[in-house]
């Protein structure tokens, strides 16, 4: 070993740097107590707030106007099963397929680059923007909200985030295991959906489930599309339709009875442990077989 | 080497945007024989080797001039059927590349892909390429099992397996055994000796004591050019080139 004559050597003394260490140290866990209780505060509210309200009358019946008894979430939880489901159906084909684009044959592209760009500033857009873009397009011309509407608004939000993922975990695949499907005779498409995509599959999962699990607590989108109806979703396509974060936000806002307010805290329960539930499961079945690779 | 050539490179030159890595290779691929291709970091060796089997077209920028010429034929000519080419000149990488799926489908997709055959003769198949890639006896009892789960060594004989099922004519290693520990590389160049008798094989590798192993032919490149390739034990004990023998003797590299 070879020593470096110590006056040479620029160093704070000791106490100093112990005293720094403590000092970021402390910080550090302090930020991370914030947040973590801050989370649990609004656990803790919305739980001990929304469990008087639930019973299995309020998850099985239809909200109902203010006064008439067996008043329940039913319909807006099958509403928001719906909106969510279609704008899925809606988002994910095409925003899978655009991630395979950028990621497979527009990396280096002009097209890809503004692509890349747009989702990203679409990704920043406030979420009213689009739930008042898809009012303009689609409710003030057919003349009715509807939950069809609802979908599209949330699907024009999943877009950017299912495409970036879906970009980001095909990019993650080594271009070894590209050039090992071309170097055995299969085609580019072949290659790009049965082995690179097959090699993300996991990651393609988990970024579209997320993004389910973010947007079907998104308000504002639905306030000027699906709005709301005290009645069960059947005209899904015609008319306004029942959904969660809106009858939360009706409940919550709109009435000065207690005992809807007591409704729109149960209804929050129930979506948050939905949207936990989703997430949890996400980041846990996931999780195991992607550590394999 | 007096018989006709396998691969027969002519006036080969290699680009990547602008800048020129291959500069006028020519090179002839003794068939059933093993050649080894040997140089420095970043003197071409993988950029020539990449263009028998025409994997460089992955990448737009990447542009090759010149001949290749496969049994007469030059591969590089637009109306070859890439995929066919890419069918009778397999290719094996440095890392192990086995797909996301069971070790039975890894060696199972070539068949499927290339040959309509019945599910039994496809099991037969995928046994046959196992055993020619000295795997069978280890994975027999785990085909099910991800191909991902195998060691290091295993999945690149794997790999192998997998590139011999589709029954090629010519077998490409870029490195094959430069991620992988001793005892699993000497399994494979022991491997490669038996692949010798119904493939023609080129290896590029960093290692000179392998391709003095196991390699019938040599060629030396550097800084894109061939600078000297003939027989392995003409090229390491009598070099005719100055730069040959400086490589083979450690002086840089």
């Amino acid at each position: 070993m070879n020593t470096i004559p110590l006056n040479t050597v620029r160093r704070r003394p000791l106490f100093f740097r112990k005293t720094a260490d403590f000092g970021v140290r402390v910080f550090s866990v302090f930020a991370v107590t914030l947040a973590v209780a801050a989370m649990a505060w609004i656990l803790f509210t919305v739980v001990s707030r929304g469990v008087p309200a639930i019973d299995w009358g309020f998850l099985s019946n239809p909200s109902k106007p203010y006064g008439v008894p067996d008043s329940g979430i039913a319909n807006a939880l099958l509403g928001t099963l719906f909106i969510t489901l279609c704008a899925a159906a809606l988002a994910v084909p095409l925003a899978v397929a655009a991630g395979i684009y950028l990621s497979e044959f527009g990396r280096k592209s002009k097209l890809g680059a503004m692509l890349r760009f747009s989702a990203n500033v679409m990704m920043g857009l406030p979420s009213i923007i689009v739930g008042l873009f898809v009012y303009t397009i689609l409710v003030v011309t057919t003349g009715h909200f509807s939950g069809f509407a609802g979908a599209v608004a949330l699907a024009i939000i999943m877009f950017p985030l299912i495409m970036r993922t879906t970009e980001d975990m095909l990019a993650m695949v080594p271009d070894a295991l590209r050039e090992s499907g071309l170097a055995l005779g299969m085609s580019r498409a072949r290659t790009t959906l049965c082995i690179v995509c097959r090699a993300a599959k996991n990651g393609l999962l988990t970024g579209i489930l997320l993004s389910l699990a973010r947007v079907s607590g998104e308000t504002a989108p639905l306030l000027f599309t699906a709005m709301f109806a005290d009645a069960w979703p059947d005209r899904f396509f015609s008319e306004p339709t029942a959904n969660m974060p809106v009858l939360i936000t009706e409940y919550a806002t709109n009435s000065p009875f207690e005992e809807m307010h007591t409704a729109g805290w149960g209804a929050a329960l129930v979506i948050m442990l939905a949207v936990l539930a989703v997430n949890i499961f996400t980041r846990i079945a996931f999780r195991e077989r992607a550590r394999e690779r | 080497m007096n018989t006709i050539p396998k691969i027969s490179a002519k006036n080969l030159n290699f680009f990547y945007g602008n800048h020129q890595a291959l500069f006028e290779n020519n090179l002839d691929i003794g068939a059933n024989r093993i050649t080894a291709v040997i140089g420095p970091s970043g003197c071409g060796k993988s950029t020539h080797l990449r263009t028998y089997n025409r994997i460089f077209e992955l990448y737009r920028e990447q542009r090759c001039e010149g001949e290749i010429l496969l049994d007469g034929v030059n591969i590089l000519d637009k109306s070859v059927d890439v995929l066919e080419l890419r069918r009778k000149v397999g290719m094996i990488f440095q890392k192990p590349t086995p797909f996301p799926m069971s070790v039975f489908d890894n060696v199972a997709y070539p068949l499927r892909l290339h040959f309509k055959k019945t599910r039994s003769e496809i099991e037969d198949d995928v046994e046959r390429a196992l055993r020619g890639a000295s795997l069978w006896d280890e994975v027999k009892d785990k085909l099910s099992a991800s191909g991902l789960a195998l060691s290091g060594g295993q999945q690149q004989r794997l790999c192998i397996a997998r590139a011999i099922a589709a029954e090629p004519e010519v077998l490409l290693m870029d490195e094959p055994t430069s991620a992988i520990d001793p005892v699993a590389t000497l399994k494979i160049e022991e491997l490669l000796l038996e692949l010798k008798e119904r493939f023609t094989i080129v290896i590029v590798t960093h290692n000179m004591q392998q391709a003095a192993r196991v390699s019938d032919d040599t060629a030396f490149f550097y800084k894109g050019k061939i600078v000297e390739f003939s027989d392995t034990r003409t090229l390491f004990s009598n070099p005719k080139s100055k730069k040959t023998e400086e490589y083979i003797t450690g002086r840089f590299g």
